[in-house]
């Protein structure tokens, strides 16, 4: 199968530290991926890597198509006066950009996207007299209406209740079925066994990547808690020549 | 009621030409002042201000009391701070408003020092706080140019400032139009008090901008809502403020900015979702 995006070595960090170390591998196209590690494993710092918002301080990163992503505690201000149709209607911007109006097709596709959601009824409703799920299933609204191959969700289900856990789980369940290619950063190993099978277990380095049980095994697992969040302020500039723990263990 | 309300703007030139110009100022940089406030740049608008300082200062320096040098001198410091401030924190981990604090800080020293080299402290006084009521012709077309300039640019890139406001980092994630649109809302931004500054002075034509913006969101919620009332409020404060100024007689410029303040302080405490309202809503509550 192809790969929707391939890492290649690829290191990525903040200040020369790495938070994500020499990880090779890829994404299959159509695969739908966990990504389970303890705090600080770099979960998120890949996800900035692969959309491309961080540079990578070594090795490549391959993306073969448009990317639609869910950040962490996305930095929306919700005491900006906008409504809810405004904030989803965000995710025809790649299609219509910056100029292009939208047309009655559009406003029909904006409003199936909340339909989709269990947010009909919502959308003019402002922003800030959301819950935490409403809200959730808004930025869900808008991944939606952006139709892009590659879905990247960075901690979705983070303080949301069950029902709504459920109701987008069915929807990246639908992604799934149509081909998309999901990758979800998460914390439940219970939701991953369930309905993820892949999974890429992170904790700095790549400890597992590939089939969920197979991942998420307890001596894997044991081995992802190990990690040192070491932040080694006289850590040794890592180069090709130096003595370099893990590179010589890879041997 | 003629004679107070109307007749000081129909029996006097400068009366009429203050009017219209503070008006036209009043339109062009309200809605500037909107997203300004919305965007959590309410103290940048003033530092902005004190950056136009030397620019203005070198033109005075070069050509005396001379509206056009003066005005392209300021347009160009202030584009200068507001691209440093913006580059500093691209190319840093300092965040912009405190690169802005700094270039603004830097800026205002150099454009008092270099208007002492010269001028008289009344000069200094008319270049930080403006004369609405000696505006001349030249001043006029100016300020109206300004203000066309602004309303078209602010509508071109309305709909990106919006996204750039509501969800920054998406808008990053989808078009690289996030950062060209921040700087031509800083140029707008500029262009504004440029435009105020010989009437209300580079200090005092903030006021225009933060002070209308602030009142409205008291009454209203929707951008385009908070944007037309602010409007009006800025026109009412400028009609108001030099019926004052001239009954009372009083300096024009402060008492345009006083009643614009007062506005604020009214809709503070009384608006729909000011002080009194919030905290005497009534109880009852809808079932669903």
């Amino acid at each position: 199968m192809s790969a929707a995006i391939r890492l290649d070595d690829l290191t990525l960090g903040y200040d020369g530290h790495p938070a994500v170390h020499h990880v090779s591998g890829s994404f299959a196209a159509g695969s739908l991926t966990a990504v389970v590690g303890p705090n600080g494993s770099g979960k998120s710092t890949l996800m900035k890597g692969i959309t491309g918002t961080l540079k990578p301080l070594g090795g490549h990163i391959l993306r073969n198509g448009a990317i639609a992503y869910l950040p962490q505690g996305a930095e929306i201000d919700k005491s900006f006066p906008a409504t809810v149709s405004e904030l989803v209607s965000l995710g025809l911007w790649p299609r219509r950009g910056a100029f292009g109006g939208l047309g009655a097709a559009d406003r029909r596709q904006v409003s199936a996207a909340l339909d989709a959601v269990g947010l009909d009824g919502f959308a003019h409703r402002p922003l800030d007299t959301l819950s935490g799920g409403q809200f959730q299933r808004a930025l869900f609204a808008r991944l939606l209406l952006m139709d892009a191959p590659i879905v990247l969700l960075d901690e979705p289900f983070a303080a949301v209740d069950e029902k709504t856990v459920h109701d987008l789980v069915a929807l990246i369940a639908r992604w799934h079925g149509e081909g998309r290619t999901v990758i979800a950063v998460l914390h439940d190993l219970g939701l991953v066994r369930r309905h993820f099978p892949q999974t890429l277990l992170l904790a700095r380095e790549a400890i597992a990547w590939g089939s969920t049980p197979v991942a998420l095994r307890p001596e894997t697992l044991q081995r992802a808690r190990a990690m040192p969040e070491a932040w080694d302020e006289s850590a040794p500039w890592h180069d090709d020549t130096a003595a370099h723990g893990h590179a010589e263990a890879n041997l | 009621m003629w004679q107070v309300l109307v007749e000081p703007f129909v029996l006097y030139g400068f009366m009429q030409r203050a009017l219209a110009g503070a008006t036209i100022l009043a339109v062009s940089a309200a809605p500037i002042g909107v997203f300004l406030m919305f965007r959590r740049m309410s103290l940048a608008g003033d530092a902005m201000a004190h950056a136009i300082l030397p620019g203005a200062a070198a033109g005075f320096l070069v050509s005396g009391l001379a509206l056009l040098p003066m005005t392209i001198g300021g347009f160009v410091a202030g584009l200068v701070v507001a691209l440093l401030a913006g580059l500093v924190s691209r190319l840093t981990a300092q965040r912009e408003d405190t690169s802005l604090a700094a270039f603004y800080l830097i800026s205002l020293a150099l454009g008092v020092l270099l208007v002492s080299l010269r001028g008289s402290s009344v000069d200094l006084m008319h270049v930080l706080f403006g004369s609405v009521l000696a505006l001349n012709n030249d001043a006029l077309i100016l300020i109206g140019g300004v203000a066309s300039v602004s309303l078209v640019g602010l509508a071109l890139i309305w709909r990106p400032l919006f996204a750039e406001c509501l969800d920054p980092s998406f808008l990053g994630s989808v078009s690289r139009a996030g950062q060209p649109v921040h700087l031509a809302f800083l140029a707008l931004v500029v262009l504004n008090l440029v435009g105020g500054f010989q009437a209300l002075g580079t200090l005092m034509s903030v006021g225009l901008m933060m002070l209308p913006a602030a009142a409205a969101r008291f009454w209203v919620r929707s951008l385009e809502a908070v944007t037309g009332l602010a409007i009006a409020i800025g026109i009412g404060a400028c009609y108001l403020g030099l019926l004052v100024s001239y009954h009372l007689e009083v300096a024009s410029g402060p008492a345009i900015i006083l009643v614009a303040g007062a506005a604020y302080v009214v809709s503070l405490v009384l608006g729909r979702r000011g002080i009194v309202f919030s905290r005497t809503q009534p109880s009852r509550h809808r079932i669903a």
